[in-house]
């Protein structure tokens, strides 16, 4: 009998958890709703009635889980955009972002979710492994993918209708040993990378034949995966036994701020050069941004440049979330404008099926040129695998800031 | 030099392991039953730590009291709810039941302080060095890796003196060979599990705040891969055995990191996990484990 109570009572205790987590995210959704609720009365009360459905655009991202400061910076770019464009009036949207924690079963759960929902424009997933998960169910499903951050090749690969925000991972490593070339940054380079991640290997690769074409020497080449990323003497101390003077890092931020505390411990002070994965780094709760100082990193976008557009988003992301958003929440907002610019030249309206918009977006996708807060002034194009052409600024972290280095 | 650097770094790593496989052998040798969720445990021990001096400014050390007081009663607490309704089903029962826990545990921590990294604070600066130095700096030896040595090595003089010479101690001992027979001779074999739990929780409050100084990111999955090496080197030691956790530890870091230093950075895993099977094939028990011939 007794036991028969303490079951009932974990029963309960499961129930309230389960429960309790999905009143989390659904009061976010209200919140969201709501939010575009009551902009699409303010709208509709200015435009006369104009109660026009919305477009659903879905997404999946890391939410929770320890990649979920991209995840939530996406979802609040994309929202920022998404509050914008419905204030307008005219074309309108609904944003839904479901939590994947970076898992790629989760990733599938999560798009089947928002596809429940009435998803007729995805964002695809906000992290590689997941993207590569769900862009499948997306050139199934004919629907048509933005992602703003899935940056493997493999996402975009072989599928008309998934298009990237961002830069693809090869491009990422050839632009980095360019950039370390043309800076005449170092000569011996030493590598350390994550071999169970596609991302950092993607990278690493074409970086790895980038560098040797131009003439850069890569004296250490060590890897670490899930298993043991928590101790990195030896591959540091492989890197300062062969001389190299620039550390190349194309990992997520959160192993790499490991290797920078233990970098400092050992007192050893080389140029460390990062990738769009180590944006992210100086929002850590607790983290020494001293230790990060004259940390070098390639990014599409700059929160310190002066244009109109860039200063407006920083400012309104600031007000609304107390951060400075990263380059995640730079390309979501970005895909939210050009799918609404592509919206907007196709004619497409609300109650069009998901495979009429998939057949019009594509073929916008792959003719306009488009201008936003990522890339520079010659605008983003893309071709018709998906993939962007676009040009990436190199940053430095300098007392806690990133700064330009041009 | 580069060597005695990298067993310096090994033993350091395996220092962090034998803490954290005193805790799984001490609970393995009186309940009988695999805590997977002791790497958790750990986890929420480190993230009490956290924000008791990060949050509230507490001093270090008040924080460890702090998180050795919550870890206790939540290892009592998961004793209670979780494993005790379970004391006469299959052994395979009560090993998936702690499965489940180190899941809620993990997914409860991500709800109560979210996912995002935190980077946890460094305690054992002295004289305002992290490190202490030999042969003109050529040598550094990190304060956290010898505080957490002579940690390891108190914590099993103490567990070996506890379970040997006290009376509660012998009553574990009691309990863990036989707890029907432990019964009749007048112990009260709950209490006793309960407060092999509530020992082991309170060293995995210990151990977490020790692996979060030696490697200071903090995330609701930072205790589960620690966890299952450290469950792997208290098997290499022999499971049971507690000075068998502290070798098994040691011995763990220390192939890891020259796997990794001179074989290679990709193979260091695949490296231990070969050893480890080579160890288990030649011992079963383990290096000190002892091999119990049962009684028909």
């Amino acid at each position: 009998m007794k036991k028969k109570i303490i079951a009932m009572l974990l029963c309960v205790a499961m129930l309230l958890c389960v429960t309790a987590c999905g009143g989390e995210s659904s009061s976010s959704d209200d919140a969201s709703d709501s939010s575009s609720s009551t902009e699409d009365s303010g709208t509709s009360s200015g435009e006369g009635g104009d109660t026009a459905a919305a477009f659903k655009i879905g997404g999946t991202g890391p939410l929770t889980g320890s990649t979920s400061i991209y995840g939530i910076a996406a979802q609040n770019g994309a929202q920022i955009a998404v509050d914008e464009i419905n204030a307008l009036g005219g074309i309108q949207f609904e944003l839904r972002y479901e939590d994947d924690t970076n898992d790629p079963e989760k990733a599938v759960n999560a798009y089947n979710a928002v596809k429940d929902w009435g998803m007729q424009i995805s964002l695809g997933s906000v992290t590689s492994k997941p993207g590569e998960a769900t862009s499948i169910l997306n050139y199934e499903d004919r629907i048509f993918a933005l992602t703003p951050s899935a940056s493997s090749v493999a996402t975009v690969e072989g599928k008309d209708n998934v298009f990237q925000m961002c830069f693809t991972d090869p491009n990422q490593g050839m632009a980095s040993a360019q950039y370390i070339a043309e800076q005449d940054m170092a000569t011996k380079i030493a590598i350390i990378w994550k071999n169970d991640d596609v991302y950092s290997k993607g990278i690493h690769d074409t970086f790895v034949e980038e560098a040797n074409e131009r003439g850069l020497e890569i004296v250490s080449d060590t890897t670490f995966a899930d298993g043991n990323a928590t101790d990195f003497s030896v591959q540091l101390a492989d890197a300062q036994s062969n001389g190299a003077d620039l550390i190349f890092l194309p990992m997520y931020y959160e192993p790499a701020s490991l290797i920078l505390t233990q970098a400092n411990a050992m007192g050893y002070t080389p140029k460390f050069f990062g990738v769009d994965g180590m944006d992210g780094i100086l929002t850590m709760p607790g983290f020494d941004a001293s230790l990060a100082e004259g940390v070098m990193l390639l990014t599409p976008f700059n929160a310190d440049a002066d244009d109109e557009k860039t200063q407006a988003f920083v400012e309104k992301y600031e007000e609304l979330y107390g951060e400075t958003p990263n380059q995640f929440a730079a390309d979501a907002y970005d895909c939210i404008y050009a799918i609404y610019q592509a919206l907007e030249a196709a004619e497409c309206t609300p109650d069009m099926s998901n495979e009429e918009l998939c057949d019009a977006l594509i073929e916008q996708f792959t003719t306009m040129t488009f201008e936003g807060l990522t890339g520079d002034g010659e605008g983003i194009t893309w071709d018709e695998d998906g993939l962007v052409s676009k040009n990436p600024k190199g940053m430095v972290i300098e007392d806690g800031v990133y700064v330009g280095l041009d | 030099m580069s060597f005695l650097n990298f067993l310096i770094s090994g033993i350091s790593l395996g220092s962090i392991y034998a803490i954290i496989a005193l805790g799984y052998t001490m609970v393995y040798g009186i309940a009988k039953m695999l805590n997977f969720a002791h790497g958790d445990v750990i986890m929420v021990g480190a993230y009490i730590c956290f924000y008791a001096v990060f949050s509230f400014e507490l001093p270090p050390i008040v924080g460890i009291l702090m998180a050795i007081a919550v870890c206790t009663v939540l290892g009592i607490v998961i004793e209670k709810l979780a494993y005790k309704p379970l004391r006469s089903a299959p052994s395979l029962a009560v090993l998936i039941t702690a499965i489940g826990v180190s899941y809620f545990l993990q997914n409860a921590a991500q709800l109560l302080w979210t996912s995002s990294p935190k980077v946890f604070p460094r305690f054992f600066n002295f004289g305002g060095q992290a490190s202490v130095s030999f042969f003109g700096g050529q040598l550094s030896v990190s304060w956290t890796t010898i505080i957490t040595i002579i940690t390891c090595i108190i914590i099993m003089l103490a567990l070996t003196w506890f379970t040997g010479k006290t009376k509660r101690g012998k009553a574990m001992r009691a309990c863990s060979e036989d707890k029907g027979a432990a019964q009749l001779m007048g112990i009260n074999v709950d209490a006793t599990i309960s407060m092999t739990f509530a020992i082991g929780s309170g060293l995995a409050a210990i151990a977490g705040v020790l692996l979060c100084s030696a490697y200071p990111t903090l995330v609701p999955t930072t205790g589960s891969m620690p966890g299952i090496k450290a469950f792997t080197a208290a098997v290499f030691g022999g499971i049971g055995s507690i000075p068998g956790a502290l070798l098994g530890g040691l011995l763990l870091g220390i192939i890891e990191i020259m796997a990794k230093a001179y074989i290679s950075t990709q193979l260091s895993d695949a490296i231990v996990f070969a050893v480890l099977i080579i160890v288990l094939l030649v011992k079963p028990a383990g290096l000190l484990g002892k091999r119990v011939n049962e009684k028909v």
